[in-house]
């Protein structure tokens, strides 16, 4: 048992449906009690889903439990097939399934008797593997079912596309920012002149998965989703796949380099430098943009990076490598992925949290007490109460994470926005600079939310003015750090000079 | 289990046991753990119970609440750690770290089918780290969202203590700070308030309101001249009211059958079965009946209801005459239709999770008699809808609104449908006289928002070859 507050990962079962959800025309039973299909909810009030989200529950009652399911499933399957006539229905495992330990599988081959469409059992263990594990492998079963169906009918096809061409992998929905970054990939894509063979699972009916060989090349954005898929579709039919991140104008360009080296492999004779170069240098802002006067006092600032592995890593390596920023801690919650992290980002940090608990990483901030956070909602929420502000880089999601504009965080105009994001979250770069200059301009407000009656310190008048300078929103870092710094030498009445010993000595 | 169909129109009911969408009942933990102040409630599942509180229900623990997963692993579930040490290890834990006054367990799907003894355990812990444990059951596989509220009670109503002395003995050593307010107040004093009573059997509340409501109707009583001695559950644990055999005890929330039949079982009191205090009509007929019952005449009752409906014109105008259905969620729907029918709105169909024809006998013989009176056919009353059914018949009804579960209100809207979320009258105040105010703001607030919108010309927002 563990006592549990938060996740960072949902279990085995949200990720079958996030997988089964985003392809066209497929529907998904579960084999639960009342309740249990919260995903529906998820998506209706989260992503604002305009459809019914094809997710059926068969109920697990009393009555289920004393006589077993019996016909129950199967009904329920085959009633799904004869009301929507799902190209593919997929049985999903739950919790309560996997410990009444029914036969799952003879479910599914009785009830694909009588359906139309496709039956199978999302093969899912749902106490080993999380959310993102789980989807990710049955992303790789759904195409190896389909796959293998059409190689058994014979409609399989040899060709590769006349013109170079992709598959993207990995797109779903209720992924964090997925249907923005999927729009910049196409877009991106069509500059290289590569065209966008499929994108899986989101929008895409299985019909068209028997024509996933004939791309040039698979594209993996993301770590936790669509590795599985790329490795089959590598082994079975010897396609190359990329899985660098395009997250940065770095990290894109790389991503990029290696789209050129595997197509000009292929036959194709494709250079991308120009492309790269126009892109960093002019087209895209975010390289201007850290190159600026603006961003130069964010030099050096402190910062935490907590998330997925994707997104912490791509974020680690913007921040180090194209903005100066000092990241103090890089930290991931996959666990299963921690080598890959670790060798991604140990030239970037100084040091490396891979963890599950989210108590450690809030311990881990306030000891750091960085200048900005980027990290989950947990983390945004950890630096509210120890007033650090935070960027929001990774899922579980929240409908903040669905906003209605345009927001990638893939390809140049993903760099634009993270960009964006880290700028808008350090508390401002030229604004704090002449605030320092200034003395700031909200003299008359009172010092502090914070009480110190309890406090043994006490401040002297001038003391007091001064800490008044100093503009509301690093007030109350200032002063901790003061009285902190007092604290340790013994000094009981903190006057303006104590104050900017303190400053010289700790940089409040 | 029959009623007294003596109207020419009664009500029909059918269960469809379909397949179909409610919370899960574990979520009572999100407004009780804010109820009982110094409660930790410890939910023993999976991480599937975990994501729900924290996604779906929206808890997360952004304000440190009292609230935790004990997360079932691997080795729990094929029994290869005892479960007892496991417990003590997360309450003492708990203990350490919040030090509760008393920690709620709350039993899932999951402990059911492993046939954990959550109530064998709890005994022995209890005594052992001086915590009392109480063991809710509150599993998806027997009720459905607000009923896990029922679980708790219903466990909770076995430790009220039974006799007023003991507990006032061990209130004054526990609330120093009550008795020091007290202090203070002559005796004559406190001699005055007790004679704005009249002298009737002790009457207890059963059923979970934010405060306000409780302050609004323990007044609202106090009109009649009527003490209430005791809510369940009280703001504290420390402070759970006296019950002692032959009390009266109400109900003021539709989904607590389970608690009525515990108090009346068990605690030998006696249940005021009335309609609920939904509504101006459900909460006179709701003190009118305690009234009865505590043999008192009610005062000015009749002019109170007549004055809060005058203060509802503005609203009653938006509504008269419409349509709407209930698909089922949260177990108020039977007070909510037969509030709305006297608003003078129809009711297609009255979808609900689960149907307790007893407890609920005084509520649905109101329907039946408001709908004759409004002159309205009486809906058709679905126990265990069938999601998918239902949404084929709202289609060829066209009701005006359609009180749903979240699952289905943003699809539904998209095909041009007033929806409401029924979870928002699950957290809104909507008990009492003064507060029917707050339900028809929630009830207008899509007719009202979608006729600003109107004019635009775009009502169905999704492509007319799927409206399936």
């Amino acid at each position: 048992m563990k006592l549990a507050y938060w996740m960072y990962a949902g279990p085995a079962h949200i990720g079958t449906l996030r997988i089964a959800s985003s392809f066209k025309n497929v529907h998904a039973i579960m084999h639960a009690p009342i309740g249990d299909d919260y995903f529906n909810v998820m998506r209706s009030m989260l992503a604002r889903e305009r459809d019914f989200t094809p997710v059926t529950t068969s109920v697990v009652d009393r009555n289920v439990l004393a006589r077993g399911s019996q016909e129950k499933v199967v009904d329920n399957i085959t009633r799904k097939d004869q009301e929507e006539h799902p190209d593919l229905i997929v049985l999903t495992p739950t919790c309560t399934s996997s410990i009444l330990q029914e036969d799952l599988q003879n479910f599914v081959e009785r009830a694909q008797i009588d359906a139309q469409g496709d039956v199978m059992l999302a093969d899912v263990n749902h106490y080993r593997v999380n959310e993102l594990q789980a989807a990710d492998r049955t992303l790789q079963q759904i195409v190896v079912y389909y796959l293998n169906k059409a190689k058994k009918k014979g409609e399989l096809p040899t060709d590769k596309t006349e013109k170079p061409s992709v598959n993207i992998l990995g797109i779903t929905t209720l992924g964090f920012h997925n249907n923005h970054d999927v729009k910049e990939l196409r877009r991106l894509m069509a500059d290289l002149g590569i065209e966008v063979n499929a994108v899986i699972p989101d929008g895409a009916s299985v019909h068209e998965l028997k024509n996933l060989p004939r791309a040039w090349f698979n594209l993996v954005p993301y770590r936790e989703i669509g590795p599985d898929t790329a490795q089959y579709l590598q082994s079975e039919f010897d396609m190359p796949y990329v899985d660098i991140t395009p997250m940065g104008i770095v990290e894109t360009a790389r991503c990029i380099r290696a789209v050129q080296k595997i197509l000009n492999e292929q036959g194709a004779d494709v250079s991308y430098e120009g492309f790269i170069d126009e892109q960093t240098r002019f087209a895209s802002q975010a390289a201007w943009f850290s190159r600026s006067i603006d961003c130069q006092n964010l030099t050096g600032k402190k910062c935490v990076v907590f998330g997925d592995s994707t997104h912490a890593a791509a974020l680690t390596k913007i921040l180090a490598r194209e903005m100066g920023i000092h990241v103090v801690l890089a930290g991931s919650y996959c666990k299963n992925d921690t080598e890959w992290f670790k060798q991604e980002v140990s030239e970037y940090c100084d040091e490396i949290l891979i963890s599950e608990d989210h108590g450690e990483i809030g311990d881990a901030i306030a000891r750091i007490e960085p200048a900005a956070i980027f990290g989950t909602q947990m983390e945004r929420h950890v630096g509210k109460r120890l007033d650090i502000p935070c960027g929001v880089i990774a899922a579980p999601i929240h409908v903040q994470n669905f906003p209605v504009g345009y927001r990638p965080f893939l390809g140049y105009e993903g760099a634009n926005q993270v960009v964006d994001l880290i700028y808008n979250s350090f508390t401002l770069g030229m604004e704090d600079h002449l605030l320092e200059i200034f003395g700031g301009h909200d003299t008359k407000e009172v010092i502090t939310k914070t009480m110190s009656a309890d406090s043994d310190l006490s401040w002297t008048k001038d003391g007091t003015a001064e800490l008044n300078k100093i503009p509301g929103f690093v007030r109350g870092k200032v002063k901790r750090n003061t009285e902190k710094f007092a604290r340790d030498r013994g000094i009981t009445a903190i006057s303006a000079e104590v104050l900017y010993a303190a400053k010289e000595a700790v940089g409040a | 289990m029959t009623l007294a169909n003596t109207q020419p129109q009664a009500l029909e009911f059918e269960c469809e046991t379909g397949n179909y969408h409610t919370f899960c009942p574990i979520s009572c933990v999100a407004w009780l753990y804010q109820k009982i102040e110094d409660s930790f409630f410890l939910v023993i599942g999976t991480k599937t119970c975990g994501y729900f509180l924290q996604n779906a229900m929206g808890v997360m623990i952004f304000a440190e609440p009292r609230y935790a997963m004990a997360e079932l692993e691997e080795g729990d579930i094929s029994a290869q750690l005892n479960d007892y040490e496991e417990l003590k290890r997360l309450c003492l834990q708990i203990k350490r770290d919040r030090n509760p006054s008393v920690i709620v367990w709350i039993g899932t799907c999951t402990t059911e089918i492993i046939k954990m003894d959550l109530e064998g355990l709890s005994p022995r812990l209890e005594a052992e780290i001086g915590i009392p444990i109480v063991v809710a059951r509150a599993n998806g596989l027997d009720y459905a969202f607000t009923q896990g509220e029922d679980t708790v009670l219903a466990a909770m109503a076995h430790r009220c203590p039974d006799q007023a002395p003991v507990a006032e003995a061990e209130k004054e050593e526990r609330g120093g700070i009550t008795k020091l307010l007290n202090f203070g107040r002559k005796k004559e004093e406190v001699d005055a308030a007790e004679s704005e009573y009249v002298d009737h059997a002790p009457l207890v509340l059963f059923g979970s309101v934010p405060d306000p409501v409780v302050t609004q109707i323990t007044l609202e009583l106090k009109k009649q001249g009527i003490k209430v001695s005791g809510w369940l559950p009280s703001k504290r644990y420390t402070e759970l009211p006296v019950l002692g055999e032959g009390y009266y005890v109400a109900g003021i929330n539709p989904f607590l059958s389970r608690t009525a039949s515990t108090l009346m079982r068990r605690r030998k009191c006696k249940l005021v079965g009335a309609p609920f205090p939904i509504g101006p009509d459900g909460t006179r007929a709701w003190i009118e009946k305690i009234c009865s019952v505590l043999e008192i005449e009610p005062q000015g009752l009749e002019e109170r209801e007549a004055k809060i409906w005058q203060s509802l014109e503005d609203y009653l105008q938006i509504i008269r005459g419409k349509s709407v259905y209930f698909m089922g969620d949260n177990l108020l729907e039977v007070s909510l239709a037969r509030f709305l029918t006297r608003c003078g709105m129809t009711v297609h169909e009255v979808g609900i999770p689960y149907m307790d024809k007893r407890y609920q006998a005084a509520e649905l013989k109101l329907l039946e008699q408001t709908c004759h009176e409004m002159g309205t056919p009486t809906p058709k009353i679905v126990e265990k809808p069938d999601n998918y059914n239902q949404i084929q018949r709202i289609y060829q009804l066209e009701p005006d609104l359609v009180i749903t579960g979240m699952a289905h209100a943003n699809p539904l809207e998209a095909r041009g449908i007033n929806t409401k979320w029924s979870v928002e009258f699950t957290f809104a105040q909507i008990h009492g006289f003064s507060n029917a105010r707050d339900i028809l703001e929630l009830v207008t607030r899509p007719l009202r928002r979608n006729s600003s919108l109107k004019d635009l010309g775009w009502d169905k927002l999704v492509r007319e070859k799927a409206p399936h």
